[in-house]
């Protein structure tokens, strides 16, 4: 026992020498570069940030591929903290040549001045990709701020066996899953249908770019705002609506209760993005072969339309000394085939490339009970539509947690909610200066 | 005689500040320069024009006391103060109250298991502060908590993350973390005080909790304001409980306490801004809250000050 505690703690300390190496070694590359710079004297040494597993055996093959680009590989905790992370190293002039940029959250760095654009840079990258995804790295300007890597179609999984026991359909509309929850509540009052999360605003967009809202949008010289525009209010108020009556949980989504719900059985679906499988696998082992897939409810019936929740892209840094050679390898890993079955076997993402969506032929294991899993999700994702993010993605989502906490607390109005969202991105963007049209 | 004291000073040269040299350098790196820089950075703002994309659409500017202003108009900082006193007065009281229990107990004559007891008493304190929140967050959640099915049993309101109870639940963590290192402390100056004075008291016929009262508390005085001083300036910068509960909860907003909105104006907002001059705001009330306190004790409690 006291043995196993110690090594424990020996290797976490270990652990943290070695993350302290890495980021002095990462921060001192971009200096020391530049005096050994015009490509003459040694190889090019990149940084990369990501969250991407097994990111370095990928980075690996291109390594030995390219002498003369070396690429470092630096394993960085997701989410909203990465964001953080990296605005601060810009402000503070070390930042990694390369960065997983999530799609909302570049805007942030294009606005904080903290990418580069690539437009001269990336090629005939475009054709590889979606036109909506596209979108989602020009911000529709002239401009390319990334190379698209993957992408968060959203759909709907849920439990096929307990739909099956209860005798649930699975819905074609939102109306339907409401009625399908009010079923399941019947059947059996320990069970919920879905959980509304007041922590996700990343799920909320999705939803609400399913419904066909546009957050943001750019004319001419300035922004407009619209978060709580009449679809964003429709899909509030339905899910307020489920949450008052008590038919949908409130539990916030990763959490360990929430593993628990999918694991026991007692949570039946979640509208979700097509990184789904990793999530379940990992939090709900009992649920393998049980959970399927499905396109998300719709508004109206006939309508075949989803939207996003996450994806991302690979930016190259506005202070990197060696942008076409960061830029080099950001095409080189989103678009050559060899980089795309990499990333689809090593680092299981859903790659923004078209050509790479092909590579997707055999089911997750955990969807054993679904071997067209890819061929449904292919089609989903050809479905979904997104919206331009603005500069501050951030304060907008952190509005959405506090605003929905309240809101889920007290059982009160979510359109109130999405109110307040809209407020306070309005209010930010008045204080710091931007252009806003009316 | 005066020739030679002043030749003594000098002869000491450089010496006296050879030795200061390392604090004052470190002091001068690690608090002087960032409070300045605080200072500095809450005095500018961010100026964007147009659609703030591209270059030169962003620049930095002078703001004056514009962040200040807007900081303490803030009603969300002060709500965030009067949650924190609230949780800060109970928690002051419940772990001084207990490390003081704690450190009577076990310096009494008869005590059993003495070691061990002082040792599962300051345990907690080792653990990390996310560690311990954490692991009393997992016994919280309804779902999984063990004492569910207790408050249950006793018809008891289930929920320890509600609305009205987890501003509780945060102070046991915080109590539960915190009563070992006090109760060290007031048992430390406790061993000190030589027998001789419990044996006299003894003598004139004091029992185990008259010696208790009238002269153990009275030598702990000071030992008592000190632990006192530390806890307030602890509980002012409460902020690792309520983080690491924030995301199983819908009961605790970003801006729960003072400190939380610091770092979600400067790390989620990305207003470092506003963040600095809140920070100096807050470090102001702290230190307020802090001398004003020790200057109240000491008439009361020395008398002739």
């Amino acid at each position: 026992m006291r043995t196993r505690r110690f090594s424990a703690v020996a290797a976490t300390l270990l652990t943290a020498v070695l993350a302290a190496g890495c980021g002095g070694s990462g921060s001192d590359a971009p200096e020391s570069a530049p005096s050994s710079a015009p490509a003459a004297e040694g190889p090019v040494k990149l940084t990369y940030w990501t969250w991407v597993p097994n990111m370095d055996k990928i980075v690996a093959v291109w390594n030995n591929a390219n002498p003369d680009i070396q690429v470092t590989v630096s394993k960085q905790a997701g989410g909203d903290d990465a964001s953080a992370k990296f605005l601060t190293a810009a402000k503070a002039g070390n930042p990694p040549d390369l960065v997983q940029a999530e799609y909302q959250h570049l805007p942030s760095f294009v606005a904080a001045d903290a990418v580069a654009d690539l437009s001269q840079l990336v090629g005939d990258a475009k054709g590889e990709f979606s036109e909506g995804l596209w979108n989602l790295v020009t911000l529709g300007t002239d401009a390319v701020y990334g190379i698209p890597q993957d992408s968060g179609p959203m759909m709907l999984y849920y439990r096929a066996d307990l739909f099956k026991k209860y005798g649930i359909e699975v819905p074609k509309t939102w109306d339907e899953y409401a009625e399908a929850a009010r079923t399941v509540r019947k059947k059996d009052p320990k069970v919920y249908l879905g959980t509304f999360s007041s922590k996700d605003p990343g799920s909320f967009a999705g939803l609400a770019q399913q419904a066909g809202a546009q957050w943001w949008s750019i004319s001419g010289e300035s922004w407009k705002v619209a978060v709580n525009d009449a679809a964003t209010l429709k899909v509030a108020d339905y899910w307020g609506g489920l949450v008052k009556e008590g038919v949908i949980d409130d539990m916030p989504y990763f959490t360990p209760e929430w593993n628990k719900a999918l694991n026991d059985g007692t949570l039946l679906t979640w509208p979700s993005a097509v990184w789904g499988p990793g999530v379940l696998d990992a939090n709900a082992p009992k649920g393998k072969g049980k959970w399927a897939i499905a396109p998300l409810p719709q508004w109206n019936a006939g309508e075949n339309v989803s939207g996003f929740w996450g994806g991302s892209s690979t930016a190259v840094a506005a202070g990197s000394k060696h942008k076409e050679q960061a830029a080099k390898f950001a095409t080189w890993l989103n678009t050559d085939p060899e980089a795309l079955a990499l990333l689809v076997k090593e680092g299981a993402i859903y790659p923004a490339s078209t050509k790479g969506q092909g590579v997707l032929t055999e089911a997750p294991a955990y969807f054993s009970g679904q071997p067209d899993f890819w061929q449904k999700a292919n089609e989903i994702a050809g479905t979904a539509r997104g919206f331009t993010f603005g500069p501050n993605v951030n304060v907008t989502y952190n509005a959405f947690k506090d605003a929905f906490d309240k809101a889920v607390q007290n059982k009160s109005s979510f359109a109130d909610a999405v109110t307040a969202m809209q407020d306070a991105t309005i209010a930010d963007m008045r204080k710091s200066g931007f252009q806003l049209a009316q | 005689m005066t020739k030679r004291k002043g030749a003594r000073v000098n002869r000491a040269g450089a010496a006296p500040y050879l030795f200061l040299a390392p604090a004052m350098v470190l002091f001068t790196l690690f608090l002087a320069l960032p409070i300045g820089y605080t200072i500095y950075l809450s005095l500018r703002r961010v100026q964007v024009s147009g659609l703030g994309l591209g270059r030169g659409s962003r620049r930095e500017v002078f703001a004056g006391l514009d962040n200040y202003a807007a900081a303490v108009a803030d009603a969300e900082l002060w709500a965030g103060w009067l949650r924190v006193l609230g949780y800060g007065a109970m928690v002051l009281a419940v772990m001084l109250g207990l490390a003081l229990l704690f450190a009577l107990m076990l310096d009494t004559a008869h005590v059993r298991l003495a070691r061990f007891t002082r040792i599962a008493i300051f345990l907690p304190y080792a653990v990390p502060g996310v560690a311990a929140t954490l692991l009393w967050g997992f016994l919280y959640l309804p779902s999984l908590s063990p004492f569910q099915g207790v408050l249950e049993a006793f018809g008891g309101e289930a929920n320890l993350l509600g609305a009205g109870t987890v501003v509780y639940s945060m102070a046991n963590v915080a109590v539960w973390g915190g009563v070992g290192f006090n109760m060290l402390v007031l048992y430390t100056t406790l061993r000190a005080v030589p027998r001789e004075y419990y044996e006299a008291a003894r003598i004139d016929g004091a029992s185990e909790l008259q010696i208790a009262l009238r002269v153990k508390i009275p030598i702990l005085i000071p030992a008592i304001i000190l632990t006192t001083v530390f806890s307030i300036i602890a509980t002012i910068q409460v902020f690792t409980e309520p983080t690491a509960l924030r995301p199983i909860t819908n009961t605790i907003s970003s801006t729960w306490s003072p400190l939380m909105k610091v770092y979600r104006d400067a790390f989620v907002i990305g207003d470092v801004y506003a963040a600095a001059a809140t920070s100096i705001v807050i470090a102001a009330i702290a230190l307020v809250l802090s001398f004003g306190f020790l200057r109240v004790v000491k008439n009361h409690a020395f008398g002739e000050g």
